[in-house]
């Protein structure tokens, strides 16, 4: 991975102290972090907005902020995109000289062209509209539009969905999965929703108390077992890569491909080929050490086990490898004795409900 | 209807008010705009001093710029001497009189649409490469239009009526300083002044009513615009 983005900062405010060392190449990188965990601040001063103690801040080799040297550029030089927890739409301005501000007022000539991003984001039809007639989701689209028409090197997105209720989260999603894939810029996405950074994400960073707890491949860190106090332990699970290799017309099913294992899942409509995204979550995920016969559940996959993590209440946490990938399986620490799972062993994940998060379109 | 000494009146009022809007108005912006967003040394005093001609009585506010601006004040000297700039008894002075005690109440609006404008937006547009003036005149202004509106309604309206400042800086001169107030004062001072003095009067009526509502309608603006 080629840094975009390099972030080396400390700041200590009202006692809270943040100290981040942390990274952002191509694509999307999440910014994983419970409320309070010091996300937005790190955004403010990537931006410009907040002044950090001390470190140094580089984007594309333009240094943005460094104390030694005593470089803090001010935020219109900065080029980088912000879209905020509410959209701060300018409520006098309609909706397309709101996107072109960054043109007309911060003389950013070389933006991309308005009508690709309106179509990237659905906003034709709303451009003569005043921000104050438009929904929580359709503002929050314009303020995206707006950030991307001012030609940035990184877009930062902090929480852009928290404002608004599940149904226009769901609405909205679609369109930033577009943003992720077609836009081309790199960007930060900060959000505590564990849906929307395996949806979007191919990087991921926790933050955690003011620190970088973990940071890597999405796939890798979501299924690293000791984040579970950081990610929370229900939404605990795993990210694979696979690819359709055939449908089943007749029972409505697809057949996958992990690295060689064979996975059947719910029918997607999607050509023989393409390379899609699966979440699986640990508690949906179930161990034997025989393949077993007559069982409903169609998915067993042998499976190698990596890890083990016995916890205080009744709960195992094993991470296990289908070929190079992890397969995080949460069963409880009565069956991992009585199984005598070790590392090392090998055994058979019935796997019986899988979510397909993203076809995964331009890359991998 | 109004007789010619009436219409001189009103003429010269609305002369002498638009000069001291004019003059005043790039002073109230600035003043406005640091007393809402400006922390500085000496806020306090400024602040005293920006408020003052609303409280004292209108005859001292006239006095002290007589003391200030008068043929033997400092800066009176001073502008006769280098400019060639009279003001005391002349249209000029009740304007500058007109000005000062309609200051206050043209700021405050101001100040109050400045400290209602949300800094978050700025924050916003210097992240989509506004410079801070920039930021300034297609922002802040515009959004503190409102109130920039109601300030100037009422500022107007005052400097038009004003009355204890000027006749004690400018006296009351006809055609030069005898404004709208002055000349319902004089006409008062007349025994068949009644009739002049009622249609100067409504006038005024009128026109401070406008004024008023104007900057009613303009504030009530400020609280229905203010949307992030």
């Amino acid at each position: 991975m080629t840094a975009v983005l390099e972030v080396d900062v400390q700041h200590r405010a009202g006692g809270f102290a943040l100290d981040v060392g942390a990274s952002a190449g191509d694509g999307v990188t999440a910014l994983f972090g419970r409320s309070g965990a010091g996300k937005s601040t790190l955004v403010g001063m990537i931006a410009g907005l907040v002044k950090p103690a001390t470190g140094r801040i580089v984007l594309n080799d333009r240094v943005l902020f460094d104390s030694k040297n005593g470089i803090n550029l001010p935020a219109p030089q900065r080029r980088v995109g912000v879209v905020f927890q509410e959209a701060r739409l300018f409520p006098h301005l309609s909706v397309r000289r709101n996107l072109l501000y960054g043109q007309w007022a911060g003389g950013r000539r070389d933006a991309p062209d308005l009508g690709a991003v309106c179509s990237l984001l659905g906003l034709d039809a709303i451009l003569e509209r005043s921000p104050d007639t438009l929904s929580g989701g359709e503002a929050q689209r314009v303020a995206i539009g707006r950030a991307l028409l001012s030609a940035p090197d990184i877009l930062l997105l902090d929480e852009p969905l928290s404002q608004l209720d599940g149904a226009r989260r769901a609405d909205i999603l679609p369109w930033l999965d577009r943003l992720a894939h077609e836009a081309g810029t790199p960007i930060v996405y900060v959000s505590h929703a564990f849906d929307e950074i395996t949806r979007l994400a191919d990087n991921l960073i926790v933050i955690s108390d003011g620190g970088v707890l973990a940071s890597g491949p999405v796939e890798e860190v979501i299924s690293r077992i000791d984040l579970g106090p950081a990610t929370g332990r229900h939404e605990a699970g795993s990210l694979l890569r696979g690819e359709i290799i055939g449908h089943d017309e007749t029972y409505g099913l697809t057949r996958l491909s992990l690295d060689g294992a064979n996975l059947t899942v719910p029918a997607i409509a999607a050509p023989a080929g393409t390379a899609v995204r699966l979440r699986i979550r640990a508690r949906d995920v179930a161990l034997a050490l025989e393949p077993p016969a007559k069982i409903s559940v169609r998915n067993i996959i042998p499976v190698t086990i990596a890890e083990i993590a016995l916890e205080e209440g009744p709960f195992a946490e094993v991470l296990t490898k289908i070929g190079e990938q992890n397969l995080r399986v949460r069963i409880t620490r009565r069956s991992a004795e009585e199984l005598g799972l070790a590392p090392g062993a090998h055994a058979y994940a019935l796997i019986k409900s899988v979510a397909i998060v993203r076809r995964a379109l331009a890359r991998s | 209807m109004l007789s010619a000494e009436a219409l001189s009146a009103l003429a010269l009022s609305l002369k002498v008010a638009a000069l001291a809007m004019a003059v005043a108005l790039p002073l109230a912006l600035t003043a406005g705009y640091g007393l809402a967003r400006w922390r500085f040394p000496g806020k306090g005093l400024v602040t005293v001093l920006v408020y003052l001609p609303l409280v004292l009585p209108p005859v001292v506010t006239g006095y002290l710029l007589l003391i200030i601006f008068g043929p033997n004040g400092a800066i009176g000297r001073w502008l006769e001497q280098s400019l060639g700039l009279v003001l005391a008894f002349r249209w000029t002075g009740a304007a500058l009189a007109a000005g000062v005690m309609a200051f206050p109440l043209l700021v405050r609006p101001i100040a109050l649409a400045f400290a209602a404008v949300d800094k978050r937006l700025e924050d916003a547009a210097g992240t989509l490469g506004a410079k801070p003036g920039i930021v300034f005149f297609t922002l802040t202004l515009p959004l503190a239009a409102p109130g920039i509106f109601a300030g100037v309604a009422l500022g107007f309206a005052k400097a038009l009526g004003e009355f204890g400042a000027t006749i004690t800086f400018a006296a009351n001169i006809p055609g030069e300083t005898r404004t709208l107030a002055l000349a319902v004062h004089t006409a008062l001072q007349r025994p068949d002044g009644d009739m002049l003095a009622i249609g100067l009067s409504l006038i005024a009526l009128s026109v401070g009513a406008l004024a008023v509502g104007l900057s009613e309608f303009a504030a009530s603006r400020i609280r229905g615009d203010r949307r992030a």
